[in-house]
């Protein structure tokens, strides 16, 4: 048996996708910007997704809807455009999080290096970010303040509208950017009222294809674009628009608005399942998704005294396909550095599995996935040092 | 996902000795729980012969797989046998490690070196042996030694901390090391081409050649080899598929004499000879 359990990594592309998207890699191949009729095929084709991405969304106004190769570019092209537009001597502090995804932690990275200060707030035990503090970190000189509207790692959710609105009370210059890639597709989206300035997602993380993202920009917030040549996307990103991609990306949004509810009943019971059942199963088994609000196909848990790549490549033998972090830091060695802000102990920080559901999860493949979890956790503490520990925890 | 030779797939599958020894004549261990990497070697010495050994490990499928070999390797050796044994030799016999796991290694040789100090008591002396197993280990939690901190300035042209964290992955964990590794950059970083003689030119110009670019070249069946050098002139040939390749001429100016220039001095021009 086979069992997919890395959809926060990427997912499998929906039938009904593909075959929307095949007309415009086979006939319809026209450039959307040309002036013959099959190019308004294309261009037709390209305004529809944009409707649906929008619809998505939760916002009217498909012209704030900007198509993108991928999320790190979405993310790149609102941080980096802000800064480029509206920064200065007096406007260069960022706020964000230290749990945020490595494509935009990067870039507050090498804005660093160019003045820019940034303040990073910390998370509890839980996972969960504490607003106030966050709040009480702005000034007249913060210039962005960044949160995620999910976490990759834990699937904690985080208050993005409520932490906007209440930011530009305080402070109604700053611009307010959500790296929204892990809550597309789990969990209601609603931009339409909201304070939020930029939105990214990514395709492949909601069964569109790879290399195909979006960012919202709310009307009126302009920012020096990241992409320059022609005048795709209102000027706002340069290329020849990728048609069949972002088509694949419209119906894959459609199918994921409509699938929402499944999301929150369906794949939350069977995420649950996973969960309790490799919980009650194992003594050394400690939930790292522990935040109130979560999205429903995620669960991260650390085993103690076990190590995560071992803990991996035995699943891998058995067909279960999990992750330890986000797959961007796995070629790395050191911990996860979400799961070290919200402070997890050592012993089972380095055996911390993400396990993440789709909507093409089935029930047998979770209960073979606890079934052998449980298994190969016994098998391997057998190897570990720390036999009295694991003793005293019933292994 | 890392590229595991099978031997290593093997070992983590089916590691050999695992647990412990009843009355073990020596203990060792390495690495720590904060870590993410610990093992703990026992072993049953008889007569100066190692009779049996048996291991603990905490760790990804590598350290597994270096520990469950280093047990296979050592059984039946002496004492003065097993001591020679270095984290290069268990690499080895495992066909490989990819170079972000060689502190498995490391850590199977720290661990036997610790087994065997605790055998031998006050009489242990460190038996000096030309390899980076008996580098002094600067960042413990990596099992990163002085000598892969070097290599990683010579080699990799790493010339910060970040530098050498993403290449050995020395200091990423708990940062203890930090003050070391800035210790040891100040001193090779800074007297980089002023201190060599003409033997150590040489030496450098030809590790330059065997560690950077003939992996290079391998990748497209090529290979190269250093014959020479006259003052600023480096005589190489090249071998495999470079001999008989169109673009050599390019890949002499372009990427070897390029590196040799970044790594060792501006000065230098490659000839093939």
């Amino acid at each position: 048996m086979k069992v997919y359990l890395d959809n926060n990594a990427t997912t499998r592309i929906d039938e009904k996708v593909l075959e929307a998207m095949l007309p415009y890699l086979k006939e319809d191949y026209a450039n959307p910007s040309s002036m013959y009729d099959p190019a308004r095929i294309s261009a037709k084709a390209i305004e529809h997704a944009r409707e649906q991405v929008a619809d998505f969304l939760g916002t009217k106004d498909a012209s704030q809807i900007l198509f993108t190769s991928c999320a790190t570019e979405s993310a790149n092209t609102a941080i980096k455009g802000v800064a480029e537009k509206y920064g200065s001597a007096s406007k260069n502090h960022i706020i964000t999080t230290s749990v945020e995804h490595p494509c935009v932690l990067s870039v507050y990275e090498s804005l660093e290096k160019k003045g820019y200060k940034t303040s990073y707030i910390g998370v509890n035990e839980n996972g969960e970010l504490n607003i106030d503090s966050l709040l009480s970190k702005i000034t007249p000189e913060t210039l962005l303040l960044s949160v995620m509207n999910a976490n990759n790692e834990t699937g904690a959710i985080y208050p993005v509208y409520e932490i906007a609105k209440e930011a530009k009370k305080i402070n109604k210059d700053i611009k307010v950017f959500i790296d929204g890639v892990q809550a597309a597709g789990k969990i209601p989206i609603e931009l339409e009222n909201s304070e939020i300035d930029y939105f990214s997602i990514s395709g492949h993380k909601f069964h569109a294809p790879k290399g195909v993202g979006a960012l919202y920009v709310k009307k009126g917030n302009l920012f020096e674009p990241y992409m320059l040549g022609g005048h795709q996307e209102n000027s706002l990103r340069a290329g020849t628009q990728n048609t069949p991609y972002i088509v694949g990306l419209g119906v894959a949004a459609q199918l994921a608005k409509e699938g929402l509810t499944y999301e929150a009943t369906e794949v939350k019971r069977l995420r649950d399942k996973l969960e309790q059942g490799i919980l009650s199963g194992l003594k050394n088994a400690r939930l790292n998704s522990k935040s109130k609000e979560r999205v429903p196909n995620t669960t991260n848990i650390g085993f103690e005294y076990i190590e995560g790549e071992l803990i991996l490549l035995y699943l891998n033998d058995l067909g279960i396909y999990a992750s330890s972090g986000s797959a961007c830091t796995s070629g790395s060695l050191d911990p996860s550095h979400v799961l070290r802000a919200q402070k997890v102990p050592f012993t089972s920080l380095h055996g911390s599995i993400r396990f993440s559901l789709s909507k093409f999860t089935k029930e047998d493949e979770v209960d073979y996935a606890i079934k052998n979890t449980i298994e190969v956790i016994k098998k391997l503490a057998k190897i570990s040092p720390y036999q009295e520990e694991l003793k005293k925890l019933g292994l | 996902m890392w590229e595991y030779s099978d031997k290593v797939k093997e070992h983590f599958k089916n590691p050999r000795n695992v647990g412990s020894i009843e009355n073990a004549d020596a203990i060792g261990e390495a690495g720590a729980l904060s870590c993410g990497d610990k093992l703990k070697l026992y072993l049953k010495i008889d007569n100066g012969i190692i009779k049996d050994a048996k291991f603990q490990t905490f760790g990804c499928g590598s350290a597994v797989a270096a520990s469950s070999i280093l047990t296979e390797m050592i059984i039946g050796k002496s004492v003065e046998e097993a001591r020679k044994i270095t984290n290069k030799q268990i690499a080895d016999e495992l066909d490989g490690l990819p170079p972000e796991k060689m502190h498995c290694s490391v850590m199977g040789r720290e661990a036997l070196e610790d087994a065997l100090k605790n055998y031998e008591g006050e009489d242990w002396q460190d038996y000096v042996v030309e390899d980076e197993g008996t580098s002094p280990v600067i960042c413990h939690c990596f099992s990163v030694t002085e000598q892969q901190i070097i290599d990683a300035i010579v080699n990799n042209c790493a010339k910060t901390v970040d530098d050498i964290s993403q290449i050995t992955h020395a200091g990423l964990a708990c940062g203890r090391c930090i003050d070391n590794i800035k210790s040891i950059l100040s001193k090779y970083v800074k007297d980089e081409k002023k201190i060599l003689n003409p033997v150590q030119r040489i030496i450098k110009i030809n590790t330059i050649i065997e560690t950077v670019i003939a992996p290079e070249l391998k990748k497209d069946f090529g290979d190269i080899e250093l014959i020479n050098v006259e003052g600023n002139n480096v005589i190489v040939k090249l071998k495999g598929h470079c001999s008989t390749c169109q673009n050599a001429k390019l890949t002499l100016k372009n990427f070897v004499e390029t590196k040799l220039k970044e790594l060792v001095d501006e000065e230098l021009i490659v000839i093939e000879g």
